[in-house]
């Protein structure tokens, strides 16, 4: 009897809702900083914070619909997020270099 | 009343701590000036997320979480910061100041948006959460290399990608090629 009462317990420890709706709530605070964000390495954070709400998406599905998918996609998307701030970071350094400011506000020589 | 026995509430307890503190550092990350305390109160954000993943039982991706993310990316961002030695930014300087408030609220649109998304019933709930050894580290790495699964042709392309990276961030950063 306590090992079924210990799988009903899992079953309904956390509902996956509360995750999504988490995961939802930093992917906004996300959204909102990149918009309200002047300085480009912050606006980066933002990005970071966003791509980790999704990661927790695709691990709540994974954990509840018992599918080893969300870990993989997970994986692939940190390796991405570690590619992309290398690269933004790089293109900030060389940005820095020549115009010693790199407000985004300012950042314009690729406008038409 | 079976769904509800006391032994649920750890694991609650412990989402509502890891997760309001999730989002409280989230907003302080957002709404501080100062872009190194941005970066720090981002690390103490990862790392609650990481309590997160450890309590959905995957145990492998909760450490590639810190080592990664908090190990690596955020070390490279506090880095740069510090290279580029940016202060505090002064606010006269905002030309884009009105911005602010369409973007709260259309923020919070999206946030009632995905709300409504996330609280429609799911096709398939079925939380039966009967298979607890899909995090471990023998699980994934049977899962990645799987020649039957869809994942290996992803990974050895993620290889091409980390190394395009590294290039290009070598290239761009570079004072003169």
């Amino acid at each position: 009897m306590p090992e079924s009462q210990a799988v009903t317990a899992a079953a309904a420890a956390v509902p996956l809702s509360w995750y999504l709706m988490l995961s939802a709530v930093l992917f906004t605070i996300g959204v909102v900083g990149v918009l309200i964000k002047r300085n480009p390495i912050v606006i980066f954070m933002c990005i970071e914070l966003m791509l980790n709400s999704v990661n927790v998406t695709f691990i709540a599905f994974a954990r509840y619909l018992g599918d080893t998918g969300g870990l993989m996609f997970t994986i692939f998307v940190m390796a991405v997020a570690a590619a992309e701030v290398a690269v933004g970071l790089g293109i900030l350094i060389s940005i820095f270099r020549s115009r010693e400011n790199i407000n985004v506000d300012e950042i314009n020589i690729m406008q038409g | 009343m079976p769904p509800t026995s006391p032994g649920v509430t750890g694991e609650m307890i412990l989402f509502i701590i890891f997760g309001a503190a999730a989002i409280a550092t989230a907003l302080v990350m957002v709404l501080q000036t100062n872009p190194v305390r941005s970066a720090l109160f981002l690390v103490l954000n990862l790392f609650c997320v990481a309590v997160l993943y450890l309590l959905l039982n995957a145990w492998f991706l909760a450490a590639v979480q810190v080592l990664v993310y908090t190990g690596a990316i955020m070390v490279l961002f506090l880095f740069v910061i510090m290279l580029l030695n940016l202060g505090t930014p002064d606010r006269e300087a905002d030309r884009l100041r009105p911005q602010q408030p369409i973007a709260v609220l259309s923020g919070l649109v999206l946030a009632l948006i995905i709300g409504g998304v996330v609280l429609s019933p799911l096709p398939n709930p079925s939380p039966t959460l009967r298979d607890d050894r899909l995090g471990t580290v023998e699980a994934i790495g049977r899962n990645l290399f799987d020649p039957a699964q869809p994942w290996l042709f992803p990974f050895e392309v993620t290889s091409i990608l980390l190394l395009i990276a590294v290039i290009g961030s070598v290239v761009l950063a570079k004072r003169r090629l």
